[in-house]
């Protein structure tokens, strides 16, 4: 770790002026205080999200949607989204207890892992990222692995979940880490089916659209039958080929589909 | 029944009260005043020169002290090889020089190149970022195979070849074995890859070096399994150390599974530059660094073939392996797949003709050495798959086969050269048929189709050598050191007891059993007891615990030194009960006149020892401490039988491990908790094996399983809950204990029958898969039904 300078703001305020300058933000740590450790990152100052009481908990909104502030951690998530139980089941199965006592929404959805969980979520549940600057929609938010529509220093202050009728997310694990080697999120809502895949693509998260238009007209697993994901562009590492990882797609999606409720 | 607190109770293991609320004492606890810190700049790539290494700038920053390069160590001698193997023809093994700092080139990735010893960690990596390399990359060699080919790019220049050996046994048997298996009705061949391991014990390896110089004694504290073996090899080979003048403390160590035997440059490195420095210098070792310096495991190419008769007998058995060594000789390389793997061969059974031929083989990469079971698990393996194609093919039953060839009389000499003393083979699988419930397979096999599920049973035997010995057997096998143990039993005057010993513990549990058995020869309560172990200025100059072999061989001293203790005592006893020696009778802790309720409590007669106003001081000195050594007459063969179910996801390849079963035979038992522990944790390393592990490296030399990302080590959800058993116990006939020894057991017996499990699912749902290699990953998996294995 090189050495750095904390600050910890208790106002949304405060930690956007104080990342204005050279400054990273920190939420729960748990992808960042590794990356420094191995000194992959040199930041100078980090500016802690951990104090500020307005970015945390979970609420609805009176449009229904169920309301997560950008530093709430998965636990809480787990706990608290109650309204929403496919995103609080969701929460509970990101990566241990440790890190589901740390980890947040807003950071995960900050670094946009192209394995991680909370992608999928939001963006088969088409939430709106809340930052200090605006609202992002999140087929505008997600723009390939590590990368987001979000510009330098700013914060994900709340992520807005509309609550769909059924929904399911299923992560077949990399064995190793644990994250997902493919995830699929499927929601149906009133107006059409959703369907987000994380773990698979070398562009990060996706919407694999022929699937939302087939359970759209039947949302059954057998809607997807005959339809098939192309492995071009899927990732290939040690823990699975191109090939593979399309066919998980599939498979996960009849599993999201089933177990939806 | 046991005694309380003696021998074959299951006494909790008192150590894991200390570990279990923290106040253990490692390595990394220990801080020595006005100490420095070390950090290692490695290599970063597999297989470069040297061209020059500038080190101005770092050694201007601030807080460091001084950076060493390999320059530094030109005068110190090379980090040693403990086991020097004998080739088929008759010529020594090829053994390069291992430098403790590189030196010329870079052999493989996490090779030390600079030493920077600083005020802080933070310091001395800052100035690892500002030291100038030029290093000229060569073209790496990493596949085994490729790496013996005439041409092929050399790890060291100054040897003809790649080839560290080329080893035939018994090289007398090969025209033999050549015309069985050509004559033979059935052959049964099998190509296979024993996957590469890194033994991650929880506590990474760290070292501090200190030097007095008042009266020029160097300590070395060390993450190490074998405190006296360092000792020898670093004072002695490398840094030119008399024994007096160098104490090595390996106080506790949170797990060593083999990759704490060896002598490593960085425990060099620190004494060394403690007494150049004029102070103490301490390194703790990153997870990351630990899985690049780290001695490995496994990593073997083997093609073997078994030979039947018409009856379905075993003729003849043959098997060619490529070794990997790694860049470098770690301590006890050589003898692995040699003398730990050869040896075993026969297994279980009568097979009368084998002949082995393994080629260790240089490559660019992290060296390979012992990792729990070593070279055993890599037999077991090839052995234990071979007869399980064998019976497929054939179309008989696996355990009907396996029975038929089993060994089934004692002592058994086998055409590898060792001599089974005791076993029952047939014992251990009944008793498996019966844990395993092996008669309801079938039923639940259709219970899992009717979910979607492929189930498989697979299962096999293993034969192992614990206690490796005797001393003069192994020397003429290439071994630079002996391998007996020793112990020192100290009884204090009022009857409490210290014995100090060789063995060190790092899991197994020694601080409880070792005590149970003396507490049960003097017939004293185990709480009286302690052991002490990990420092060579405080035990006996013992070799270690390695290789399943404390309780039998440093146990063994231990019995012996306390045999002696209770005639001494006897004497004292019967000088105070004014009879003779020979009538004297000791039962818990009382002595009698046989024939009389004349009696004497041990604590009177420990206490007469350090008191003697009355005693025979014509006859016998005063004091009752102990020392004896122990060298074997012969390695002890535990054995067993495991079967494995598995549940395979046709839609993912997935495989889950639904029951496990281990029947052992490990003779006398001094605490089946601790057994079942031992058992417990190395069938989850060989489930990991399995299912899980691989450290894979590409083309270049980059390890692509560098960290907990990639590198999948088994956790608690991916084993099941065993069903472990040790009630057959045929007892070693050559130790005083009857101890046979079980710390490797269940990771050299659990990944055949793991394998076996998944092709029996496979097969059974008609996907014709003869083999597939470890780790049976669901992408693996998946592929052998939709693709072909
Ligand atoms: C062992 C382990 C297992 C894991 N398993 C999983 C898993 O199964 N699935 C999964 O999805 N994830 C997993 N994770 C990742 C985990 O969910 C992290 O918590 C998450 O990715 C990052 O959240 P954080 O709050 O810790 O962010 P940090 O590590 O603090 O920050 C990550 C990045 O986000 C930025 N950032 C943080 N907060 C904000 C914010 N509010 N606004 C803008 N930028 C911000 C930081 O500047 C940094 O660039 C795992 C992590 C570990 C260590």
């Amino acid at each position: 770790m090189y050495a750095f300078d904390i600050e910890r703001p208790t106002t949304i305020a405060d930690a956007a002026k104080a990342l204005s300058g050279e400054a990273q933000a920190l939420g729960g740590g748990q992808t960042l205080i590794p990356t420094l450790k191995a000194r992959l990152a040199d930041p100078g100052t980090l500016v802690s999200l951990s104090g500020i009481s307005e970015m945390q908990g979970v609420c609805m909104s009176d449009a229904g949607e169920v309301c997560i502030g950008g530093g709430t951690t998965h636990a809480t998530v787990a706990a608290e989204a109650t309204a929403y139980p496919a995103l609080a089941e969701t929460a509970s199965h990101i990566g241990d207890p440790a890190v589901r006592n740390r980890g947040t929404i807003g950071g995960s959805l900050a670094n946009n892992d192209p394995s991680a969980c909370y992608p999928a979520a939001a963006l088969a549940s088409g939430a709106t990222i809340i930052t200090n600057a605006r609202e992002i929609a999140a087929d505008d938010y997600f723009q390939g692995m590590f990368t987001t529509a979000l510009d330098e220093g700013e914060i994900i202050t709340e992520v807005r979940f509309p609550v769909p009728e059924k929904a399911n997310y299923q992560k077949f694990v990399q064995p190793a880490s644990r994250f997902a080697l493919v995830g699929v999120y499927v929601a149906k809502y009133a107006d059409g089916v959703r369907v987000a895949v994380t773990g698979a693509s070398e562009e990060g998260v996706f919407r694999w659209t022929e699937a939302e238009a087939a359970l759209t007209s039947n949302f059954s697993a057998e809607a997807l039958d005959g339809l098939s994901v192309s492995a071009d562009g899927m990732i290939g590492d040690l823990h699975g080929s191109a090939d593979y990882r399309a066919h998980l797609v599939k498979v996960m999606t009849g599993r999201a589909v089933s177990a939806a409720a | 029944m046991p005694k309380d607190g003696g021998i074959g109770a299951a006494t909790p293991r008192r150590e894991d009260v200390r570990f279990l609320t923290g106040n253990g004492k490692y390595t990394d606890d220990i801080n020595v005043r006005g100490q420095a810190y070390v950090h290692f700049l490695r290599s970063d790539i597999a297989h470069a020169k040297i061209n020059g290494i500038d080190t101005s700038e770092a050694e201007k920053m601030d807080g460091v002290i001084r950076v060493f390069t390999g320059a530094d160590f030109e005068a110190v001698g090379s980090i040693p090889c403990g086991w020097q193997v004998t080739d088929r023809h008759g010529e020594a093994m090829q053994e390069p020089r291992h430098p403790v700092l590189a030196h010329g080139k870079v052999r493989h990735v996490g090779d030390p190149i600079c030493a920077i010893v600083a005020e802080t960690y933070e310091a001395a990596r800052d100035a690892a970022e500002a030291i100038d390399l030029d290093l000229e990359e060569l073209p790496a060699v990493v596949d085994m195979k490729e790496a013996v080919k005439d041409g092929a790019p050399k790890v060291h220049d100054e040897l003809t070849s790649n080839l560290c050996y080329d080893w035939g046994f018994v090289e007398d048997n090969r025209a033999a074995v050549d015309e069985a298996i050509k004559n033979a009705h059935h052959v049964t061949t099998l190509e296979l890859v024993n996957n590469r391991l890194v033994a991650n014990p929880m506590e990474p390896r760290v070292a501090v070096g200190d030097y007095d110089r008042s009266d020029e004694e160097h300590t070395l504290y060390t993450t190490s399994q074998n405190p006296h073996v360092i000792r020898l090899l670093m004072g002695a080979f490398v840094l030119g150390i008399p024994e007096h003048k160098l104490r090595v403390v390996a106080p506790d160590v949170g797990g060593g599974f083999g990759t704490k035997i060896f002598h490593y440059a960085e425990e060099a490195f620190v004494t060394f530059a403690a007494k150049e420095l004029n102070r103490p210098v301490k390194w703790t070792a990153s997870r990351s660094e630990a899985f690049m310096s780290d001695a490995h495991g496994r990593d073997h190419i083997t093609k073997i073939e078994l030979a039947l008769d018409k009856d379905n007998n075993f003729t003849a058995l043959r098997t060619e392996t490529y070794a990997n060594m790694g860049a470098y000789l770690s301590t006890f390389a050589p003898s692995v797949p040699t003398w730990l793997h050869g040896t075993l061969m026969a297994g279980n059974y009568k097979t009368p003709l084998i002949y082995v031929n393994v080629k260790a083989v240089f490559t660019n990469t992290v060296p390979v050495d012992a990792y729990r079971g070593a070279g055993r698990p890599e037999a077991t393996f090839q052995l234990e798959r071979v007869v399980d194609k064998a019976a497929r093919e054939l179309g008989v039953d696996p355990i009907a086969l396996r029975r038929q060839n089993f060994i089934t009389e004692f002592p058994y000499a086998t055409p590898v050269a060792v001599e089974y003393d005791t076993g029952d083979y047939n014992a251990t699988m009944d008793k498996l048929t019966e844990i395993a419930d092996l008669s309801g397979f079938e039923a639940r096999r259709k219970e899992s189709e009717a979910r979607g599920k492929l189930r498989g049973l697979g299962l096999n035997c293993y034969i192992e050598a614990c206690g490796i010995a005797p001393s003069n057997l192994v020397g003429q096998l290439g071994a630079r050191a002996g391998l007996y143990d020793a112990a020192t039993v100290r009884v204090n005057a009022t009857g409490s007891i210290s014995v100090m010993v060789g063995a060190h513990s790092h899991g197994q549990g020694h601080e409880t059993a070792f005590p149970q058995v003396v507490a049960d020869m003097i017939g004293i309560d185990a709480s009286q007891i302690d052991i002490v172990h990990g420092d060579t200025a405080r035990t006996p100059f013992g070799m270690g615990t390695y290789g399943s072999r404390s309780l039998a061989v440093c146990g063994s001293a231990m019995v012996k030194a306390t045999e002696k203790i209770i005639n001494k005592a006897k004497k004292i006893a019967a000088h105070l009960l004014e009879a003779s020696d020979e009538d004297i009778e000791l039962a818990d802790g009382q002595f009698t006149v046989a024939g009389t309720d004349k009696s004497v409590a041990w604590g009177d007669v420990t206490l007469a020892a350090y008191v003697p106003h009355n005693y025979p001081l014509e006859d016998i000195e005063p004091g009752l401490e102990e020392t004896a050594f122990y060298d074997p007459a012969n390695f002890t063969y535990p054995s067993g039988a495991y079967a494995c179910e598995v549940e395979v996801d046709p839609d993912t390849g997935k495989v889950t491990i639904e029951r496990f079963a281990a029947a052992d035979d490990f003779g006398n038992i001094i605490n089946p908790m601790i057994v079942s522990g031992q058992v417990h944790g190395g069938l989850a390393q060989g489930i990991g094996q399995a299912l899980l592990e691989n450290c894979a490296y590409d083309e270049d030399g980059q390890i692509l399983s560098a960290s907990y990302m990639d590198y999948a080590m088994p956790r608690a959800d991916d084993v099941p809950f065993y069903s472990v058993d040790h009630s057959c116990q045929t007892p070693c006939t050559h130790n005083p204990l009857g101890v046979k020894g079980c710390g490797e057991a269940g990771a050299i017996g659990s990944p055949p029958s793991v394998v076996n499990a998944v092709l029996d699912a496979l097969n059974a749902a008609g996907h014709d898969v003869p083999h597939l290699d470890m780790p049976l990953t669901p992408s693996k998996v998946w592929d052998a039904m939709n693709k072909g294995a």
